[in-house]
């Protein structure tokens, strides 16, 4: 940030008006702070497709893709230039305006949520105190997406697919708002930095284990929310052939699945952060090296939980809707409310050695 | 007491962290792809591909035109004309297997009273214009002779199965 300064004093900073300095650098730190953030986040995007396709590959005994550049590691760079040079269809009778703002309605949450995880204890964006509030609002926002572009696609199938994702999303936010609620009493604050101090120690002092139940539920749920197999029933190939973005082709199309890639990097990283201490080390600190805290704790731990998605989906068939819905009211819904007053009771008795 | 027990290992997702087992156990498995331009799979001399027409040692055509093939053939692939040639056998003057249709079921090679249209083990051809892949019966004629060693080896090896 020094060397920014340094920077700005010597150019832009003469060219603005006295009053504005302060603004200038806020602005420009900040535009620094989001590219800094988004470009590793979108080359992520990019290898987790071609992650995936190797790892389902590998548990399908086959060895994926491995012709484009060595082993297969520019694949996604391919898939990205042919997906850019085609041509994007608007349907007649779709409306323009929505069909067009649908894919960036996707996207644009799932890359501003970013701006509240934390990195480490001072690598953040924008350290703000209601921080799983703004979480929680923008991942319910992402849905909007999905929605908007079944609707104004003006096809059946399209419309179908948003209607699916539409009631699934209402059944799946309940249950991961209720285990978000659920973390919130544990940790005593809705800052995330804050939410994995509170977790401080070894592996056993992480919130995993006294909330293990929101823990899965929440990841289960996040598996819903990002609408990954099994429960990708709003895309479901085999009913409704793509279903919401059955009308979409190159870039928008594109963007439509960066969004869906960035969410599950997004819901693996809440996880990591909420129930598996964030950046802190699995072991005690007295431990040189291994016992730090770091970034490479944190990256470690959101590889593990974006590596369980993979292999749901190289596992699991796809959900039958009416199963969705079963799992999502019935099941998960009274289990989160249940251990909600499992974990105020933890709380009051100030159990250790999480609550102590 | 089994509803009971079948209730908590729902609940636990007994099932699925079994599947998630398999699944990671087939993570560590050899992989078999077959690297296609590079390796092959091994091929059987009875491998039903592009078809050919083959003549005796003496250079003779073996085709007689009964027509049997065209007969037998269930995709109506195979159109035959005849002529009576100047020493009053009979021979074909139009022989065209239009691959397009064909269905590489071999019935043809089958019915054939002499031997002479058969299918080989060439699986690897491609048509870039309207009527490449209409092969007549010079095309034939000429994929037989250049796999005539090929093709009547593969015969031999299957002889003792017939």
């Amino acid at each position: 940030m020094e060397f920014l300064h340094t920077l700005l004093d010597s150019t832009l900073i003469p060219l603005v008006p006295e009053t504005w300095h302060s603004w200038t650098y806020l602005t420009v730190e900040t535009l620094v702070k989001i590219v800094v953030i988004l470009t590793p986040l979108l080359l992520t995007v990019a290898y987790v497709t071609y992650a995936e396709r190797k790892v389902i590959g590998y548990i399908q005994s086959r060895i994926g893709p491995n012709r484009v550049g060595p082993r297969g590691w520019l694949q996604p760079i391919a898939d990205a230039v042919k997906l850019v040079f085609k041509e994007i269809v608007i349907p007649t009778g779709a409306n323009r305006f929505l069909f067009i703002i649908a894919p960036i309605l996707s996207i644009a949450p799932s890359l501003a949520a970013w701006a509240v995880i934390p990195f480490s204890d001072y690598l953040v964006l924008a350290d703000i105190n209601a921080g799983l509030l703004y979480i929680l609002a923008l991942t319910s926002l992402a849905v909007y997406g999905v929605i908007i572009a079944g609707w104004a696609s003006n096809s059946k199938y399209a419309f179908l697919g948003a209607m699916r994702s539409a009631a699934q999303i209402v059944a799946y936010e309940i249950a991961m708002g209720f285990a978000l609620v659920g973390v919130l009493i544990a940790a005593g604050s809705l800052n995330l930095g804050d939410i994995v101090i509170a977790q401080r120690g070894t592996l056993l002092h992480w919130f995993w284990l006294p909330l293990l139940p929101l823990c899965v539920v929440y990841f289960i749920s996040g598996v819903a929310e990002t609408n990954r197999a099994p429960f990708d029933v709003a895309e479901g190939e085999s009913e409704i052939v793509a279903g919401f973005h059955v009308e979409y082709s190159g870039m928008a199309f594109s963007v439509f699945f960066m969004a869906e890639y960035a969410n599950m990097i997004m819901i693996a990283a809440l996880t990591a952060i909420m129930f598996f201490g964030g950046w802190l080390s699995p072991f005690p600190e007295f431990i040189p090296v291994l016992g730090e805290p770091s970034l490479f704790w944190l990256l470690l731990k959101i590889s593990f939980f974006l590596f369980l998605f993979l292999w749901f989906r190289a596992t699991f068939p796809r959900y039958r809707y009416d199963q969705i819905m079963r799992l999502g009211w019935k099941i998960f819904i009274p289990i989160t409310i249940v251990w909600l007053i499992v974990a105020a009771l933890f709380v009051i008795l100030q159990l250790p050695p999480w609550f102590d | 007491m089994q509803a009971i027990r079948n209730y908590i290992q729902s609940l636990f997702l007994w099932e699925l962290l079994k599947g998630m087992r398999l699944t990671g156990k087939h993570l560590f498995k050899r992989k078999i792809t077959v690297q296609y331009p590079e390796d092959k799979t091994p091929q059987s001399p009875r491998f039903r591909g592009l078809h050919a027409l083959r003549r005796y040692p003496n250079g003779e055509e073996r085709c007689i035109a009964c027509k049997l093939c065209e007969a037998i053939c269930p995709a109506v692939a195979i159109t035959i004309d005849s002529i009576q040639r100047e020493d009053g056998s009979r021979r074909t003057s139009r022989y065209e297997i239009d691959l397009t249709k064909c269905i590489f079921c071999g019935f043809c090679e089958e019915s054939c009273p002499v031997d002479s249209i058969v299918e080989t083990r060439i699986f690897e051809y491609h048509g870039e214009k309207r009527g490449d892949l209409l092969m007549t019966k010079e095309k034939l004629l000429e994929t037989g002779d250049r796999y005539e060693q090929q093709i009547a080896e593969d015969r031999t090896r299957d002889a003792m199965y017939r």
